[in-house]
């Protein structure tokens, strides 16, 4: 399995929350850093699910503050994969 | 052309019935609305409730929406938008076999709404009577319609969606108070003249999130709990979620009940519950926004009411052709959801 490429959940995210690809880094906030409303953190979650094939446990999102934590859970799943 | 491939359908997903149409076929031979005159503006609002017309418009895509009068029923509304939608279809009142009407606020407990618009129109005998699906009511209303004349029980069913939502409004509620909207569409049903009308169909509900979209106690509901005044209630980013969800899901199992691909629909009419719900939905079934009816912005979420509000200005604006291929996709409080996929006459 090819190994995830944070450009691609830059890309993905920068789409959905109307930011440039650059402003989605690791320690960044979604919601003081990039003015996600809860609407907009849906709308990525559903987005992340369909494209990596995961789902995100309901109380998992509630701590997912920056990128850097989606990102973790993501590197966590495929790894998981990869033993499996 | 290439088929889309349906999003990814969470493990705890409701599976969706569809069906096709059988019998003869059913069409929309006209339609009809009425809006009450009175206007209320975002700039209205942000005097009544902390919020700005940039807030309302960036999460909802209102920019006015139309309240009755005190005074003014349920039933006046609908029958204005009938009388509109049987002179669109050069139907005689007479002619009607059904009338139904879908309301999540009738006038009263009873009589229907329905059959207070039979009185106004002056055709006794036609079976008249209403259906609660919250804002789903219309396409279970137009499935109900379209089983009936497909069938042979009935020739010729009026539809109805008409609402005076704004009475259930809490003003001081900014999630729900900027959305909700007063105002009433018809269609009257008919065998099809020429072409398929309707051809495919998705409907169903899940009870289990009935404290989703509440007006009044979410355990007891309002009469129980003996609350004189409910008032709605919506858990706003869970509806979004599930709204967003649905509209994608049934977009997709219509088509492939239909037979079709996505890129052959011509023209997507959801319900009018949210642009920015529409939206996302569009983006992830794969249809450009030049394909989807959105008027939300003059009319907020009228429940019942924003399918026929769009369909009847689709057509007037030129968007609605003879043959087109058209998605009606709904959800509501309930849970509830439908879908159809039409050839319009």
């Amino acid at each position: 399995m090819a190994e995830l490429d944070f450009k691609e959940l830059q890309e993905l995210a920068a789409e959905i929350l109307g930011v440039e690809p650059e402003q989605v880094q690791m320690n960044v906030s979604f919601q003081r850093d990039l003015a996600a409303d809860s609407l907009d953190l849906v709308e990525l979650i559903a987005a992340v699910e369909d494209k990596y094939d995961v789902e995100l446990p309901e109380e998992q999102l509630e701590q997912m503050k920056n990128v850097g934590d989606l990102w973790q859970f993501l590197e966590a799943r495929e790894a998981e994969r990869t033993r499996a | 052309m290439a088929i889309k491939a349906a999003p990814r359908v969470r493990s705890d997903a409701v599976p969706l019935r569809t069906f096709r149409s059988a019998g003869r076929p059913v069409a929309i031979a006209g339609l009809g609305i009425h809006a009450p005159e009175k206007v209320l503006t975002n700039q209205d609002l942000e005097r009544m409730v902390e919020t700005s017309d940039q807030w309302i418009r960036e999460r909802t895509g209102i920019r006015r929406r139309h309240i009755a009068e005190p005074g003014t029923t349920t039933f006046s509304l609908a029958t204005e938008a009938a009388r509109e939608a049987l002179a669109a279809s050069t139907v005689r009142p007479e002619e009607l076999d059904m009338i139904l009407v879908a309301t999540s606020t009738p006038d009263g407990p009873f009589p229907s709404v329905a059959c207070r618009v039979q009185g106004e129109l002056g055709v006794p005998g036609a079976c008249a009577m209403d259906l609660l699906a919250a804002c789903t009511g219309f396409v279970y209303a137009l499935s109900a319609a379209e089983a009936y004349v497909s069938s042979g029980r009935a020739d010729t069913v009026l539809v109805i969606g008409a609402e005076v939502l704004s009475r259930l409004v809490d003003w001081k509620d900014r999630g729900t108070s900027v959305i909700f909207a007063d105002g009433a569409a018809a269609a009257v049903l008919r065998p099809a003249q020429r072409g398929a009308g309707f051809v495919a169909w998705c409907l169903g509900s899940d009870g289990r999130g009935y404290d989703q979209i509440t007006c009044g106690n979410p355990t007891l509901g309002g009469y129980a709990s003996g609350e004189s005044a409910p008032r709605i209630a919506m858990k706003g980013p869970d509806v979004f979620k599930f709204a967003t969800d649905i509209f994608i899901r049934q977009a997709f199992a219509v088509a492939e009940e239909a037979g079709i691909d996505i890129d052959d629909i011509d023209l997507f009419v959801p319900h009018q519950a949210n642009s920015r719900i529409i939206e996302a939905a569009a983006r992830r079934v794969g249809l450009p926004m030049e394909r989807v009816m959105v008027n939300i912005d003059e009319y907020g979420n009228t429940s019942t009411a924003t399918i026929g509000l769009a369909l009847h200005d689709a057509l007037r604006q030129g968007r609605l052709k003879s043959g087109d291929r058209v998605l009606i996709a709904g959800f509501g409080s309930g849970l509830t959801w439908g879908a159809c996929l039409l050839e319009w006459e």
